[in-house]
């Protein structure tokens, strides 16, 4: 009977680890024309940007009032949407949630991919990106941007290592399941599973060093992260400017990088779970379970907001009173109350319905709720910039509006392409689940029910037992 | 795509040989506009002319040979870059701008705008028509850079381009800004003006040997301000502003000597000065510490500022998006 049980449990895991490496076999055509297209708009991208390089910043649509714009809002959005991946992922292993298994793996990447280009905003909207290492020789820690470099450099290297790690026995298994090894394409992949796998063949000695840097690399990685959101609202917070010159600035930082990450974190999972035919591990119930957690984080948000909002609101002091008049019934109150009520209230109300935490429903809300984060940042940068203390007087009429022109659509597009591309070739060359950790889920869950079997015998035997003794009383 | 600043630089090293007479010019208290006319007749004294080439010294006391068409005056400016760093010795500069006196002509604009070779749009002070509220009185407000004590641009700043001097001036190395812009937004005043694309200066200018003293050649991608003219400052002189006014609104001076100069060449005790007409500073509650005092509009010598165009209507602080489009 034991002999069945295990050979259901391997036949379970190898059911597994094939169906986690099928979509590192094989390229479909959908695939070929997906990448083509990012390649496309990146490619678009980048000469624009030189194009921005050779004539200067000039091309964009930045005056001197408004002279940080989509590039900026961008960055925090990226910075934003990179937070949740490696936290959510380091707080559920900390808990020891079981059902993270299958979701750890695109949440890190998703935390790798969006750092990896929302550090690179900043330097695109350098003047003198030819002078980037001034920060290293002029550098002066007293500035808000070194501690950006400093703490998003950190992070990076933090969620790089804590993406890999994980990665390692199943490196090891690609390497060892490399069916095509002929082609130029075979070889490289052979080449790269076999660097990347440092020599890995899972003795117990290599097993319990992994677990012991995991778990140092999970302690640390979480103040890690939430120093790197905080830092950023610093860029802002540190001003006197109306609107940014606010003590909550932080934690709402925090809050809204959650918010926005892990929902899409979500929308990775919904995402990979319908193309790599995983529904049988990515399950309805993991949706429910992230959908709850995406639903305490937008109430903090929402709770953060009001504080942000109300309490200049009830003062309506006078440059702040402006910009407040401007979002709450000027030029950007439309945006304004949509974002509000649209991607705030409203899915907070689906969340909290069980029905709304279903994977279509959950995804809609979770669409609207990145974009939402994305809009969020650009009305939090650009309107004050257009509420300095001096008055806008004579001036250019180009320097007292923003709107983003071409040159920066077309380098942000090529971004978000970036990004795109990077997890789509990462989901080419890797397994999109942690194969291992799921396998150690199932045979845990075997264990359980064997466990549970046994004292359910147990049991039963004792109360036979105790029958019998009372019986002789 | 930078080869403009390399040139100069290179300029610079290898062929901005500062022609002889400069050496002679320098000790002299050194006017940094010396034509090429000028340094060739002098260049006899340290060796003179042979041939078709001319005999020039460089600034690290090597002497060359050139052909003098070829020859590239350069603008010097007065001091190095690290001395141009720590400010003028025993000094502390302060600015006191009469409200009273000022009748919006903006003529320390342009003065300075002649200075510093800048567009016309970049008004490095700026006249502001201010109107508190409805029923205030209306005044024009010329507004520099503040040189604020406790800047909150330098603060930001994450490469030291932009500084505090101990002479209280506060000025910006664009040959070490990196273009980030935080200095921009951190400034209260929206005093700092950015180099969006390639500026627009004459040869000139553009291969005069830059210093943070006087703020140009300008470089794409970095950011400029009122600098206060410290580079006429060490000379003795007024800034261009202030010499520009034609109603000596503008003082300029020491606090250390406690005295401050208008542009008539009047020298007042500047204690007196803030005490008799209850100076004040603009946005003290920011706890900025401007370097820049403002005498109240009281008794205007001028007839009150319309403010009935399009662009001034809006009161300040009240301006409405559709009237900034204009
Ligand atoms: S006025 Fe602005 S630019 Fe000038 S010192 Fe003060 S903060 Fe800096
Ligand atoms: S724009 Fe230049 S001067 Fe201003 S903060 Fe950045 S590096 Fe410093
Ligand atoms: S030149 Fe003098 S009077 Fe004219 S605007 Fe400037 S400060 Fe006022």
């Amino acid at each position: 009977m034991i002999d069945s049980e295990t050979k259901d449990l391997n036949n379970e895991i190898e059911t597994l680890r094939e169906d986690c490496l099928r979509p590192t076999r094989r390229w479909s055509t959908i695939t070929i024309l997906w990448v083509t297209f990012l390649v496309l708009v990146a490619g678009w991208g980048l000469g624009v940007y030189i194009y921005q390089l050779r004539h200067g910043l000039g091309v964009t649509a930045m005056r001197n009032y408004v002279s940080w714009g989509l590039y900026i809002s961008t960055f925090v959005f990226f910075i934003g949407i990179s937070h949740s991946g490696t936290l959510v992922s380091a707080i559920l292993r900390i808990t020891k949630q079981e059902w993270r298994r299958p979701i750890t793996r695109s949440a890190e990447l998703l935390t790798f991919v969006s750092l990896l280009f929302g550090g690179i905003m900043p330097i695109i909207d350098l003047g003198r990106p030819d002078r980037i290492l001034n920060l290293v020789v002029h550098g002066r820690i007293q500035s808000p941007l070194i501690w950006d470099v400093i703490c998003i450099m950190t992070y990076f290297t933090g969620s790089t290592v804590f993406l890999f790690l994980p990665m390692i026995p199943d490196l090891a298994l690609c390497r060892d399941r490399l069916t095509d090894t002929k082609s130029l394409f075979g070889k490289f992949k052979k080449w790269l599973y076999t660097t990347l796998a440092m020599g890995w063949h899972g003795s117990s000695e290599q097993w319990h060093m992994l677990e012991k840097c995991m778990k140092i690399m999970t302690i640390i990685i979480i103040p890690i992260a939430v120093s790197v959101h905080t830092v950023v609202s610093y860029i802002f917070a540190m001003t006197l400017r109306a609107g940014w010159d606010s003590t909550v600035f932080g934690p709402y930082f925090v809050a809204g990088a959650l918010y926005s990450g892990s929902a899409g974190v979500i929308l990775g999972m919904a995402a990979f779970r319908k193309l790599y035919h995983l529904e049988k591990y990515i399950t309805p119930r993991h949706f429910n379970l992230m959908g709850q957690i995406v639903l305490a984080l937008t109430l903090i948000y929402a709770y953060l907001n009001l504080n942000e909002y109300w309490i200049p609101a009830y003062k309506m002091a006078t440059t702040e009173g402006a910009l407040l008049g401007d979002l709450f019934w000027g030029p950007y109150s439309k945006v304004f109350w949509v974002l509000q009520f649209g991607t705030v209230l409203l899915p907070i109300f689906v969340m909290s319905l069980p029905v709304g935490r279903k994977i279509l429903p959950l995804s809609i809300t979770c669409i609207i709720i990145v974009i939402g984060a994305w809009v969020k940042r650009y009305i939090i940068v650009v309107p004050t910039l257009l509420h300095p203390f001096m008055p806008i007087q004579e001036v250019p009429a180009d320097w007292a509006t923003y709107f983003p022109n071409w040159v920066e659509w077309s380098v942000t597009m090529a971004c978000l392409a970036g990004i795109f591309l990077v997890i789509t070739l990462f989901s080419k060359l890797f397994p999109m689940m942690a194969v291992w950790e799921v396998a150690e889920g199932i045979e845990l869950d075997r264990d359980k029910k064997n466990a549970f079997e046994l004292r359910k015998k147990r049991e039963d035997g004792l109360l036979k037992n105790e029958g019998v003794a009372t019986s002789k009383i | 795509m930078f080869e403009n600043e390399k040139n100069s630089r290179l300029k610079f090293l290898k062929l901005s040989l500062v022609l002889g007479g400069t050496v002679a010019a320098g000790s002299l208290g050194f006017k940094r506009l010396l034509t090429k006319e000028e340094a060739l007749k002098d260049a006899p004294i340290c060796g003179g002319a042979y041939g078709a080439n001319t005999m020039v010294f460089t600034t690290d006391g090597k002497v060359y040979k050139a052909d003098p068409s070829k020859l590239h005056e350069v603008k010097m400016p007065p001091v190095s870059n690290d001395e141009a760093r720590k400010g003028i010795p025993g000094k502390k500069f302060v600015m006191v701008i009469d409200l009273a006196k000022c009748d919006g002509c903006k003529k320390c604009t342009e003065a300075c705008q002649a200075m510093h070779y800048t567009e016309s749009e970049r008004e490095w002070i700026k006249v502001f028509k201010m109107k508190g509220s409805k029923d205030t009185a209306p005044y024009y407000f010329p507004k520099p850079c503040f040189h604020c004590d406790n800047p909150p641009c330098t603060k930001v700043c994450p490469v030291n381009a932009t500084f505090k001097r101990q002479d209280g001036i506060v000025l910006i190395d664009n040959e070490r800004c990196i273009g980030c812009r935080s200095c921009m937004v951190a400034c209260p005043y929206s005093t700092r003006f950015f180099n969006w694309s390639h500026p627009e200066q004459t040869p000139e200018v553009a291969n005069a040997v830059y210093s943070p003293e006087q703020s140009y050649p300008r470089r794409m991608g970095t950011v400029e301000k009122c600098d206060f003219c410290p580079d006429m400052l060490r000379q003795g002189k007024m800034p261009a502003c202030v010499t520009g006014c034609p109603m000596d609104v503008i003082y300029m001076g020491d606090q250390n000597e406690d005295a401050v100069t208008n542009g008539s060449g009047v020298t007042v005790k500047l204690s007196q000065l803030l005490e008799d007409n209850a100076a004040y500073r603009h946005l003290e509650e920011l706890g900025t510490d401007p370097r820049v005092y403002y005498l109240p509009p009281k008794n205007r010598k001028y007839p009150t500022p319309s403010l009935n165009e399009k662009s001034g209507e809006g009161i300040e602080k009240k301006i409405k998006m559709d009237d900034m489009k204009m």
